[in-house]
């Protein structure tokens, strides 16, 4: 038994090393923070991070299936755009309505209150991962490389996400922004649930950050049962040995297609939240860019392969909490913000080069190129 | 051809199968029917048809005409998986494992056991267990990398993947050629005993000691054509070998000169490396073929390696022409005239999908380029020089390497490294998967080139390969060299006895 657990750990020392530098980091951080470990500090960090994390989810299930997806980013920013118009919760809200070339579009009529919310939520959701079935398609049927197909869809949802908001603008419910975006108490007492938040047995939990608790319940809800399915497994056996994995029976342009389609719910998510944090829609290009450099960057940092076949989407929303706790780091000694990337590219290097240290071991050198 | 073959409870019957790929004949009318409780040989150079044969059979190409009946009905399946449903279940030579998933999740792959609607990862492990200690493969365990095993294991992983599909018809496709003896033995108990639950085999192999061993019925192909299907014993080994090649071979090995003292090219004194060599010493002369023997994975690849300078801490003295050498690279050991034939042609021998041309001259550009600039006509003579002097069939040299087939392929690789004009030749099993025709233009070769002073340090798995072609042999056993034969101390008895490390006389093992 023991040697299971060497063996396991060995498997996952990605994940075990991406995970003791974020708490390294996060230590360092509380401590050097005026007001570190309060809880006002770790909403505003868990606020900071969701979006991110989310993408970082997003961008590893295609990675795991050795394709790239470009356009998390601007499926995050597309659904953002939606969101101003969709979750504005007005009374009797008319959510969507646009004239394009002389034809009316409308999503209808939307309930007042949280049955419209509800609603809003779920179609953001829906487009974003619609928009990841898009992208699954032109890849498994167009026979187009992912990093190409994703290049050119991602440019088409920018392009939806300008002709939605021009310029930022749009508006997001109030009471939903004040939910989200704070602790779970806050959330209770918004929502009116648990005797206002105030419940004996609810108090235990009341200081967690709702994006953080949102964080936890898509990781367990969503990734465990899918790596865990027969599809799930199929797009590690995909991006592991694509040959062997059609040898050996799989459904492998089902695997792909679900990864490119989960790859857009994550990233529905991202931008559902972004918007909601920002109380805006906003088809801010440099940002989807960014947002999509990053989401590689904490892959990596977490510790999959760009390879495929290796790593887990809890790995890159521990790489996407590291990219953020560097940024953090800024604020408090005060540093040029302008040096932000090249401290994030140094870390990048860091911790590639830990993961390639293994080479140094090698014996034989033919091994280096298998 | 015996009609009881094509008798109507045969398990599975191909009639009038044909093949063509981009106007390339693969097989053509093909009938052929393999029963329950048997095993089948399919027997055939490279080209012959076999591969087809048996994608077909599984699902991975559909034949151009022709149809299959499976137990009584026509199956034509699309895919593997509509093979695998139907029972039909296919070892593929190219293992079909997935290097990042887990021992247990490749071999339950297909269909893995599930409990709420997700792979119960408990119940996963103890089937892999199970299915592992059916072929004597305890002790791999199942939440292993597929990746951090060995070849062999790897082999035998495949093979558990397999059985776990419970098959109604097992094709092996040289499933054998990686495995180590002792693993063999365990793969024939259990062929034995998926024949007599009933399982129809069909077995692919160039080795022919294993055909005999095994086969109850083996069928021989050629050109894409089926030739003759006969039962065991029925034939000899060199009628089937006349069958195969469909021409005389009158001596299958170039003669021996005689042997003179040989000034030694390459010695190497004491040379170790971590636990797979152990204080080897050696000579190879000028113009000797020097052979390497013993069971696969006694440090005989390893041995190879190091002289080529892929490995790291390497201990001991290695001279070539007298002068001490001590290569830290391919390229270090090129430049002490040193070239090595490696063990997988596609993946270390070959860049695939470049041309022929490039292959071939891709060792030698220092010697073709001027300044920094390749000299095209320099390049194309050489080119040509070696494609004549080594007779490789090849449509246009600007042709991608990988539409060769296996043995040409494997002349490409021994030509670009003739063309570096080594004094001393490695070579790692370079007769593999190579069909018997090509097996003795090879042969040819090297004693050619040893005749023009070459050193030739040349391992193989096959004993008569050794026993025909080499001066000398060299057995290891365990990282070491064990015994030395030579003159007519090289016969099959003493390599075998040699390479289990016993005394052919008493039969005594030695002390360790």
């Amino acid at each position: 038994m023991l040697n299971d657990l060497a063996i396991r750990l060995r498997q996952n020392v990605g994940l075990a090393t991406a995970v003791l530098l974020f708490a390294a980091l996060y230590l360092l951080y509380n401590l050097a923070h005026p007001k570190g470990f309060s809880p006002a500090v770790l909403v505003q960090n868990g606020d900071e991070i969701f979006a991110l994390a989310m993408l970082a989810m997003a961008q590893t299930v295609p990675v795991l299936t050795s394709g790239l997806d470009l356009s998390v980013g601007a499926v995050m920013t597309m659904v953002g755009c939606f969101a101003s118009y969709l979750l504005t919760g007005a009374a009797g809200g008319t959510p969507l309505h646009l004239d394009v070339l002389g034809l009316h579009l409308g999503l209808g009529t939307f309930p007042d209150g949280v049955g419209g919310i509800l609603l809003g939520t779920i179609v953001c959701l829906a487009i974003g991962t619609l928009a990841g079935f898009i992208n699954g398609c032109v890849v498994v049927y167009g026979r187009i490389q992912p990093i190409i197909a994703t290049l050119a869809t991602g440019a088409v949802y920018i392009g939806i996400a300008l002709f939605l908001r021009p310029t930022p603008g749009g508006k997001i419910d109030e009471d939903l922004n004040w939910a989200m975006t704070n602790s779970l108490g806050d959330f209770a007492s918004t929502l009116h649930i648990f005797d206002d938040g105030a419940a004996g047995w609810f108090a235990p939990f009341a200081w967690i950050p709702v994006p953080f608790a949102l964080l936890v319940l898509i990781a367990l809800v969503v990734w465990v049962p899918f790596r865990r399915s027969v599809l799930g497994r199929a797009v590690y056996a995909v991006g592991s040995a694509e040959g062997a994995a059609y040898m050996s029976g799989l459904p492998i342009e089902r695997a792909k297609m679900a990864a490119f389609t989960l790859a857009g719910f994550f990233a529905g998510c991202g931008g559902l939240f972004l918007a909601i944090q920002t109380s805006s829609g906003n088809a801010d290009i440099p940002q989807a860019g960014a947002y999509t450099l990053n989401s590689i960057a904490s892959v990596v940092i977490g510790g999959t392969s760009l390879l495929g076949g290796t790593g887990s989407a809890i790995g890159s929303i521990f790489g996407a909490m590291i990219l953020r706790v560097i940024s953090f780091f800024f604020r408090i000694f005060d540093i040029a913000p302008l040096l932000q990337p090249l401290f994030e590219g140094l870390i990048l290097l860091a911790a590639v080069s830990i993961g390639a240290l293994g080479v140094l071991r090698v014996r034989n050198t033919l091994e280096l190129f298998r | 051809m015996a009609d009881t073959i094509l008798a109507p409870q045969a398990f599975l019957t191909l009639s009038g199968i044909s093949k063509r790929y981009a106007g390339v004949r693969a097989l053509e009318g093909v009938d052929f029917a393999c029963d329950h409780s048997r095993i089948h040989a399919v027997l055939g150079e490279n080209g012959a048809g076999k591969s087809t044969l048996i994608k077909i059979i599984s699902g991975v190409v559909r034949p151009d005409s022709g149809s299959m009946r499976l137990a009584g009905s026509d199956v034509r399946f699309a895919t593997p998986s509509a093979a695998n449903a139907a029972g039909v279940v296919c070892i593929f030579q190219e293992l079909s494992l997935m290097p990042d998933l887990t021992v247990a999740d490749n071999i339950s792959i297909a269909s893995p056991p599930r409990r709420f609607g997700l792979i119960d990862a408990r119940a996963q492990r103890r089937r892999a267990e199970r299915l592992l200690a059916e072929i004597g493969c305890e002790d791999v365990n199942p939440l292993l990398r597929v990746r951090d095993l060995p070849l062999s294991r790897r082999q035998m992983v495949e093979i558990a993947k397999a059985l776990g599909q419970r098959p109604k018809l097992l094709i092996l496709d040289e499933a054998t050629s990686a495995l180590t003896a002792a693993d063999v033995e365990k793969v024939y108990a259990m062929l034995a005993r998926l024949k007599s639950e009933g399982t129809a085999i069909l077995y692919i192999s160039h080795r022919m000691h294993e055909v005999e061993a095994l086969a109850d019925r083996a069928s021989v192909f050629r050109n894409g054509r089926h030739i003759e299907t006969f039962d065991k014993g029925a034939r000899s080994t060199a009628d089937i070998v006349q069958l195969m090649i469909g021409r005389d071979i009158a001596t299958q090995y170039p003669p021996k000169p005689a042997r003179q003292p040989a000034k030694p090219v390459l010695a190497l004194e004491n040379l170790s490396w971590e636990k797979h060599l152990d204080r080897i010493s050696l000579t190879v002369g000028a113009g000797e073929i020097v052979g390497l023997g013993g069971l696969d994975g006694q440090g005989q690849k390893s041995l190879l390696l190091a002289l080529f300078g892929v490995l790291r801490g390497v201990t001991g003295r290695v001279t070539v022409g007298g002068r001490e050498v001590r290569p830290g690279s391919p390229a270090a050991a090129k430049s002490a005239s040193i070239a090595l034939v490696p063990e997988d042609r596609k993946t270390e021998g070959l860049m695939l999908p470049m041309s022929i041309a490039d292959n071939l001259a891709i060792a030698s550009l220092a010697a073709l380029s001027a300044g920094p600039f390749v000299d095209r006509a320099k390049e194309r003579a050489a080119i040509e020089r070696a494609v004549t002097r080594l007779q490789i069939k090849i449509g246009k040299a600007d042709d991608a390497v990988s539409t060769l087939s296996g043995g040409n392929q494997q002349k490409v690789v021994l030509a670009k490294w003739l063309m570096t004009e080594p004094r001393i030749i490695l070579l790692n099993d370079p007769t593999r998967g190579i069909d018997v025709g090509t097996k003795q233009e090879l042969y040819r070769l090297m004693r050619e080139l040893a005749d023009q002073g070459a050193a030739i340090l040349f391992y193989s798995t096959d004993y008569d390969e050794l026993i025909g072609c080499c001066d000398r042999v060299a057995i290891m056993y365990d990282g070491r060299i064990v015994r030395e034969l030579q003159g007519d101390e090289l016969t099959e008895t003493n390599i075998i006895a040699s390479a289990l490390n016993i005394d052919a006389a008493a039969g005594n093992v030695h002390a360790q």
